[in-house]
């Protein structure tokens, strides 16, 4: 990220399953007390050994030494700035930048990632029907996209916003491209961060619409969500006339990719474009997604023109899974289930190379951006706690 | 990448004699799938027994040696086979040996408790499409500090269960007491650091067990302590540089990748061991009055980027259907051959005695929304037809936004199967997730369509209750 973002106020993961933990611990008529967790302070006594040098080894020690393994890479991810503040002709607070890479995701010991990857939540402009445990956290503000952005930005910590205009579909509304613009002003007005644009989906009005948004959004630098190998001239046309981002997205398919990349190069620079090769949740196709991404990332570091672009996640399909949102008992909580579903699925995809993760629930958006957080350099260890003498309180 | 060994350098190392004993053909259909990695080369039994192919057998041993070292810990049916792997990306072949998940019992519970521990880890199970996603392993913590109340553990530990057990202790003299009692359970040994490499490597070799080297947070150290445990001899060895989570995350998975990529890409033999996780380690963050689940989700994120990022070993504490359920669907899915279809046939499926009043349904020819519609449909027993159509392998929801499931493919796939004649109603039920399409739908094929549970969990009740006949 280019700029540093007020952050206060954002709800933290103690807060949230503080009040669930009571709520678990009620269900099952534990008494706190009883939970009175006897633990013994962790030993550390292995602090010597890692302070120990190479040198200073014991002589009957059989010295080595360790090379880091570098990788050759001949090429950076481009990188791309989303959204414009007032100096650069928009209207935001800050901008937002990802890519840039130079070196597979997290491979610290070779470069660190050149910028953080972001969270963008997602914010619709109807009331969508959402698995129960995430529509909790927004059943206020359902009927206001403004306020669901605000929601998101100062509650929730999101980075960037997506508007998905889903209310245009011919079959949920089809409201006006007119219509998606005077909501995207409000939402403009609403927060201060990048916002990105989501169509519905609806093959004769995505176009349309995402043109509209382009023009409303001038200046503004957006992301364009989507062009597909079906729509795509309309959106990469508009993309240019309005010089905004467009979401390249495609389905678990590396060669279709670089087909619609290489057919959008036709109006776009390489920094306009962001990739998307869909996400699948995780235990229903998560793998093709996560080496899709690996693929993409390593292909884009080695050369490939086509490839060399930061990689965009629609990680809220992680709720497609069943295991995510029933209600089974026998599951455990789905208050814990589902959003470490939504958590997990990102985490994968963070370490094949995402860089834009749209999210849902706060508590796995508070998740990623802490793993971001810290995986993004190496930071010391203190303490390697010996956990084979740990004493862990029976029955947790 | 470490060049893998092809065909034609593994033929001429094998008797060539096209004895058929494997149950190949001949000795080059049988060196064909050494070097696809579908078959072991334990299964040329004249190789072994024949004294004549002794040189042969070194030489092939070495040439087939992957450049991570398979690791077994315990005996019998529940042994863990660690390690072997062959690529650093799982596309460049495919993953072998899922990592390994051994929960910890620690030696100082009361026997009753104890069991129950150890029933609650081997009963954990959960039923994904078509198999039983299990635990693999038993890790027994030295918790007492006592070497006798280890033994006894061990001793016990070993007479209930199966399953494979590593011992844990960081004291020489409680490894020397759990690996005489239970030495013939072939138990992986935990650990060996550069203050003890002396004593714990004599009891790994003594014993012929298997050895982890722990040395955390220092690479150089790490390397040290495996060369020096195999100059004692120690053959079996697991790594260990240490697991750190939360803002040690980034040093762990960074030190992990390093080990990895140095044994694959850097053909560096001395690393060439199978991996091991502690994310059991979150454990000494966890402080009292604290709610276990803040916990139990720093372990289920630490273990998840290690299972990722090359573990063959996690040690856990967690034994919660939330818990382990995400990391066991992660480790499927990335075990998963990579070069496994993504699309299943499409066309007309029958499920149970279909006569000419069952039901209509249809689904996309994606494997996985196959196989999990496939399988609800099985467990709940319902007889019925199921139309798959070809949406270039795509979920229902994913080929309905990308257009590759529309009501002109599903008039098409009614009109090709011949389902028409099959049955006497024209009423089709769609998934919940392709409502969209069921208007134009009805209008494109004549059908009428009833839009069923977006879920396929939901089919079962759905078909049973006659909601589809509904008017």
């Amino acid at each position: 990220m280019t700029s540093d973002k007020e952050k206060s106020g954002i709800t933290s993961l103690d807060d949230m399953f503080g009040d669930f933990a009571e709520l678990v611990l009620e269900n099952v008529t534990i008494e706190l007390d009883e939970l009175k967790l006897s633990l013994r302070p962790a030993v550390q006594q292995m602090a010597r050994s890692v302070t120990q040098a190479a040198l200073a080894l014991p002589k009957s020690l059989i010295s080595s030494s360790f090379t880091k393994p570098l990788g050759e890479y001949t090429q950076a991810i481009q990188e791309i700035t989303l959204g414009a503040t007032k100096g650069q002709g928009g209207t935001r607070g800050n901008t937002v930048t990802i890519g840039g890479h130079t070196a597979p995701a997290w491979d610290l010991f070779q470069a660190p990632p050149k910028n953080p990857p972001i969270i963008a939540a997602d914010v619709f402009d109807m009331p969508i029907s959402l698995a129960k445990v995430v529509k909790t956290h927004y059943k206020e503000v359902m009927d206001d996209p403004a306020e669901w952005a605000k929601l998101v930005v100062d509650k929730f910590g999101a980075d960037v916003v997506t508007l998905h205009l889903i209310s245009t579909d011919r079959q949920l509304g089809d409201t006006s491209p007119n219509d998606a613009a005077k909501t995207i002003e409000e939402v403009l007005q609403a927060v201060k961060v990048p916002i990105l644009i989501g169509s519905a989906g609806d093959p004769v009005k995505d176009g349309p619409v995402l043109a509209k948004a382009a023009e409303v959004c001038e200046g503004e630098r957006t992301l364009l969500c989507s062009a597909t190998m079906d729509i795509y001239e309309p959106v990469a046309e508009a993309a240019k006339k309005h010089d905004q981002v467009v979401l390249s997205w495609t389905s678990i398919d590396i060669n279709q990719q670089k087909e619609l990349n290489r057919r959008l190069f036709e109006w776009l620079k390489p920094e306009q474009i962001v990739i998307d090769p869909t996400t699948a949740a995780l235990g229903y196709g998560l793998e093709y997604a996560f080496t899709i991404m690996q693929r993409m990332r390593l292909g884009g570091l080695l050369g490939d023109e086509e490839l060399r672009f930061p990689i965009s996640s629609g990680t809220t399909n992680a709720w497609a899974a069943r295991e995510a949102w029933l209600k089974n008992p026998a599951l455990g909580p789905r208050e814990l289930r589902g959003p470490i579903w939504e958590s997990v699925t990102a985490l994968a995809l963070l370490l094949a190379g995402g860089d834009l993760f749209m999210m849902m629930h706060p508590a796995a958006i508070k998740t990623v951006h802490d793993l971001v957080d810290w995986m993004k350099e190496v930071r010391k260890v203190d303490d390697y706690p010996d956990w084979t003498s740990l004493s862990i309180p029976e029955g947790v | 990448m470490a060049k893998l060994p092809g065909p034609l350098e593994i033929y001429p190392l094998l008797p060539g004699t096209n004895c058929k004993e494997c149950g190949e053909a001949n000795c080059m259909a049988f060196a064909t799938k050494m070097a696809e990695h579908t078959v072991k080369l334990e299964a040329c039994t004249p190789l072994y027994e024949d004294p004549k192919y002794a040189k042969k057998l070194v030489k092939i041993e070495e040439l087939v040696t992957p450049p991570v070292r398979e690791v077994t810990i315990g005996v019998g049916e529940f042994a863990a086979s660690i390690g072997a792997k062959l690529v650093l990306y799982r596309h460049d072949l495919r993953y072998t040996n899922p990592t390994s998940f051994f929960l910890d019992v620690p030696d100082n519970l009361d026997s009753e408790a104890f069991a129950k521990r150890v029933k609650e880890i081997e009963d954990w199970t959960y039923m994904y499409i078509g198999t039983n996603l299990r635990l693999d392993g038993i890790a027994l913590r030295g918790v007492s500090q006592d070497p006798q109340t280890f033994a006894k553990a061990a001793k016990n530990l070993a007479g209930i269960s199966n399953w494979p057990i590593i011992l844990c202790s960081l004291q020489p003299e409680m490894l020397a007491a759990g690996a005489k009692a239970i030495a013939d359970k072939r138990p992986l040994l935990y650990a060996a650091t550069l203050d003890t490499w002396a004593e714990v490597g004599e009891i790994a070799v003594r014993h012929n067990l298997p050895l982890v080297a722990y040395a955390p947070g220092n690479l150089d150290n790490l390397a040290t302590l495996t060369n020096t445990l195999r100059a004692m001899g120690v053959e079996q060895l697991v790594l260990d540089p240490g697991t750190a989570s939360k803002s040690g995350l980034g040093s762990t998975v960074n030190n992990f990748t390093q080990l990895r990529r140095s044994a694959i890409i850097k053909e560096n033999e001395l690393l060439g061991y199978p991996l091991l996780a502690a994310p059991i380690a979150v454990w000494a963050d966890h402080r009292e009055g604290e709610a276990p689940e803040l916990t139990k989700w720093d372990e289920v994120l630490t273990a998840a980027s290690l299972i990722v990022r090359y573990s063959d070993i996690l040690i856990l504490h967690s034994a919660d259907m939330w818990t382990n359920l995400p990391l066991t669907f992660l480790r499927s899915n990335l075990y998963t051959d990579p070069v496994k279809p993504v699309a299943v046939e499409a066309g007309l499926q029958t499920f149970g005695d279909v006569d000419a009043d069952s039901p209509v349904l249809y689904t996309t020819n994606f494997a996985l929304t196959y196989f999990t519609v496939e399988s609800d449909i099985k467990q709940a027993g319902v007889t019925t037809y199921l139309i798959v159509i070809d949406t270039e392998a795509m979920s229902v929801q994913t080929a309905v936004a990308g257009r590759k499931l529309t009501a002109e493919k599903v008039a098409e796939s009614l009109e090709e199967t011949g389902i028409a004649d099959k049955v006497n109603h024209r009423i089709l039920v769609s998934p919940g997730m392709a409502a969209r399409i069921s208007g134009e739908t009805e209008e494109a094929s004549n059908w009428t369509v009833k839009v069923g549970p977006k879920d396929s969990s939901g089919i079962g009740k759905y078909l049973q209750e006659g909601k589809w006949k509904e008017e």
